[in-house]
């Protein structure tokens, strides 16, 4: 693969993590020169290509017209890599989804006749196959960077799939959870983001949605330790990766053991 | 060649160079205009629909997602919305590190808008990356400047694309002097860049043309400030209002070739908002360097061609970056990161001047701290009705144009006003239609 031909494809989400490309200032122009971007809206290129070697998608599907489009990127997609949350799992528009979006676009919309929409906010894995991904609302230019020079070197991505916690450590930052009793997800959360709200003595809030093993009843006992409701936590993990399984599976187990327990308070 | 009476149709799918996804449609009838409709398809995501009953401390990281190129300003505009429904005012240094963090998405914004999006119109090439093939240096400097915006967002707020440590009531964190100190080393160095950059701007060929006279113009205003975070609304036509005014006199309305909402004045007139505005109504208050630059390279609060945007943002730039070195260079950490807000039922206005334009925000909280009800206006939205306008009046001047060099201009002039149609829904595919 010689300067593999690339487009850059958007679906519902806030551009955020296409710009994380143009943010790569110091990179931009070599990426430009080793990368043939045909299509990439946003900065200009947009040759329609009937086949183009490496494919990023961004956003995640939320009309029937997008149900459509993806089903077309893949034909045209020899890889193809979701950029961000949104992509992988929903992104924070998910939150519609198991509540009446007819209410929501009354909400916005006067009329909401005009307007076209999907009842859920999906993932581009659950209508096409996905070859690689990126997490992250938004994406960390360094995975980005490292993906790119990957597929030109034919290797898999180095993306790994541990927690947030060994970031911290890697950082020498300590526990904010164990040392501080604040409120923090990096145990259950992917890594990716070097572990960047300890760092500023904020907890993390799952940007990078679940990690590859999820222990949410160990988290939750040491939330409730630290003095957070179960509101809270339910808040946090619906939030930027509300739709991704592990986090959805999380909430209901936490919404099972806060009722238990009331039960067994009675 | 031209097509004075000829049926025409041309069709652009994908206006490229703008932030988000819409079309442009105009129709031409009888050698006349008939119509200009901006097209927005990017799918809604009804943020003010899942805001609710969400806590009074998320919207600043849940409004951000709205968009990945200001989420400063959904910050900035959502903590002053939600500490004005809980009575609460920011110590003085909490307020000067977020126009700090505001001047950095300023830079970052205003300089991929010019050497990306919007430069090689000005200089015929499809692309900034193309247009580095001939104009490589310049286009070094603007990512090195670029790059010093992000730092800045950076620094105060840990992250270039949605910033985490930004929270009701402050900061999780505060920068350190030192921090500080190899920020300032930057921002020299990045004044200098944006004076370059300015005068480069300048020297681009301009198409002539001037909004109509009947536009009002809308920005925010500050009694010492150059406006990122006012604290009055005012206007050409004389207005002057505070925040919790803005719904009395600005509406919204649903048009059905968009999902983003239209705004208009309560009279019904279309307005413009963004770094014309800006600069019509407070001139008077730009940076020392910026405001004998904006002088000497001719631009003065009368100016009303909306293709000098260009330049009017490289001198926003400038003054960013002067705002920016002086806060820097005064730094000392504040005593406290944030001041503790407490919620209460009641509800709150914030606003302020996103790159694009204003940005007001509402929220009404209920007693157990949840969102009750979340009102966001952002400027794409506003200024939608204003740019159809001022198409109008351009393509009416313009129609002895074929169809290539016509659609060239109407992309141009569309790129005039940064439009950011990830915010305005919450893109652009050209059609005209010549019958």
């Amino acid at each position: 693969m010689t300067r593999p031909t690339v487009a850059v494809w958007k679906f519902a989400s806030c551009d955020g993590c296409q710009l994380t490309l143009l943010d790569c200032e110091d990179e931009l122009l070599a990426i430009a020169a080793a990368l043939d971007l045909r299509l990439f809206l946003e900065a200009g290129p947009d040759e329609l290509l009937d086949h183009y070697d490496i494919s990023l998608v961004e956003g995640s599907i939320t009309t029937p017209g997008d149900v459509e489009r993806i089903a077309d990127v893949r034909t045209r997609s020899e890889v193809l890599v979701t950029i961000g949350a949104c992509a992988t799992a929903g992104g924070i528009q998910a939150l519609r989804n198991g509540s009446s979006v007819a209410d929501y676009c009354a909400t916005v919309y006067a009329r909401p006749e005009w307007i076209e929409t999907l009842a859920t906010s999906t993932p581009i894995a659950d209508h096409v196959r996905v070859d690689h991904e990126l997490r992250g609302c938004p994406i960390s230019k360094q995975q980005l960077l490292d993906t790119v020079t990957a597929l030109l070197a034919r290797r898999r991505p180095p993306i790994t799939t541990h927690s947030v916690c060994i970031e911290c450590k890697q950082a020498s930052t300590p526990c904010l959870l164990v040392a501080e009793g604040i409120a923090c997800l990096g145990p259950i959360t992917h890594a990716g983001c070097a572990a960047l709200c300890p760092s500023v003595h904020r907890g993390c809030f799952g940007c990078f949605g679940p990690a590859e093993t999820v222990n949410i009843d160990a988290l939750h006992t040491a939330w409730t330790a630290a003095g957070v409701s179960d509101d809270d936590l339910l808040r946090t993990l619906q939030t930027f990766n509300v739709a991704a399984p592990s986090f959805s599976d999380a909430a209901d187990h936490v919404v099972e053991r806060s009722s238990s327990e009331n039960e067994a308070r009675r | 060649m031209t097509h004075d009476r000829a049926p025409r149709r041309f069709q652009v799918e994908a206006l490229t160079r703008v932030e988000g996804e819409g079309g442009l449609v105009v129709e031409v009838r009888d050698g006349e205009l008939a119509d200009v409709r901006l097209r927005i398809f990017e799918p809604p995501r009804f943020f003010e629909g899942f805001l609710r009953g969400r806590s009074y401390t998320e919207p600043p990281d849940i409004t951000a997602r709205i968009c990945g190129i200001c989420p400063v300003a959904y910050q900035m505009s959502a903590c002053q919305a939600i500490e004005a429904a809980c009575g609460v005012e920011v110590d003085d240094g909490i307020r000067t590190l977020r126009h700090l963090l505001y001047c950095g998405e300023w830079i970052e914004s205003h300089v991929l808008h010019i050497h990306l999006l919007h430069a090689p119109d000005f200089l015929g090439y499809p692309s900034g990356i193309a247009m580095a093939a001939d104009h490589r240096a310049e286009v070094e400097r603007g990512l090195a400047l670029k790059k010093i915006g992000n730092r800045i967002v950076e620094v105060v707020g840990g992250r270039a694309v949605h910033p985490v440590s930004v929270r009701v009531g402050g900061f999780y964190n505060v920068p350190t002097a030192t921090a500080m100190r190899d920020l300032a080393i930057d921002l020299r160095d990045a004044l200098a860049m944006a004076v370059d950059v300015a005068r480069w701007v300048a020297a681009f060929p301009t198409p002539d043309h001037r909004l109509p006279d009947d536009m009002p113009l809308v920005a925010l205003r500050h009694p010492t400030e150059y406006p990122m975070l006012g604290e009055r609304l005012v206007s050409t036509t004389g207005l002057d209002i505070g925040v919790d005014e803005f719904p009395d006199h600005f509406i919204e309305e649903q048009v059905e070739h968009s999902t983003a909402l239209h705004g208009t004045t309560s009279a019904g007139d279309r307005y413009l908002v963004g770094p014309l505005a800006r600069f019509a109504l407070n001139a008077d208050h730009l940076a020392p360097r910026a405001a004998t630059l904006a002088a000497e390279l001719g631009l003065d609060a009368a100016e009303r061609n909306p293709f000098r945007s260009i330049l009017v943002r490289a001198i926003e730039t400038v003054h960013a970056c002067e705002v920016a070195l002086g806060i820097a260079e005064a730094y000392t950490p504040p005593e406290r990161s944030a001041v503790p807000v407490a919620s209460r039922a009641a509800a709150g206005s914030g606003w302020s001047e996103a790159p694009r334009g204003l940005l007001w925000h509402r929220y009404e909280l209920a007693a157990d701290g949840r969102i009750a009800a979340a009102r966001i206006v952002p400027p794409t939205s506003q200024n939608q009705p204003a740019i159809e306008h001022d198409l109008a009046h351009l393509i009416g001047h313009s129609l002895h144009l074929d169809d290539d060099d016509l659609e060239a201009v109407c992309e141009q002039a569309v790129r005039n006003y940064d439009p950011c149609i990830s915010c305005a829904t919450h893109f652009l595919d050209l059609r005209v239609i010549r019958s």
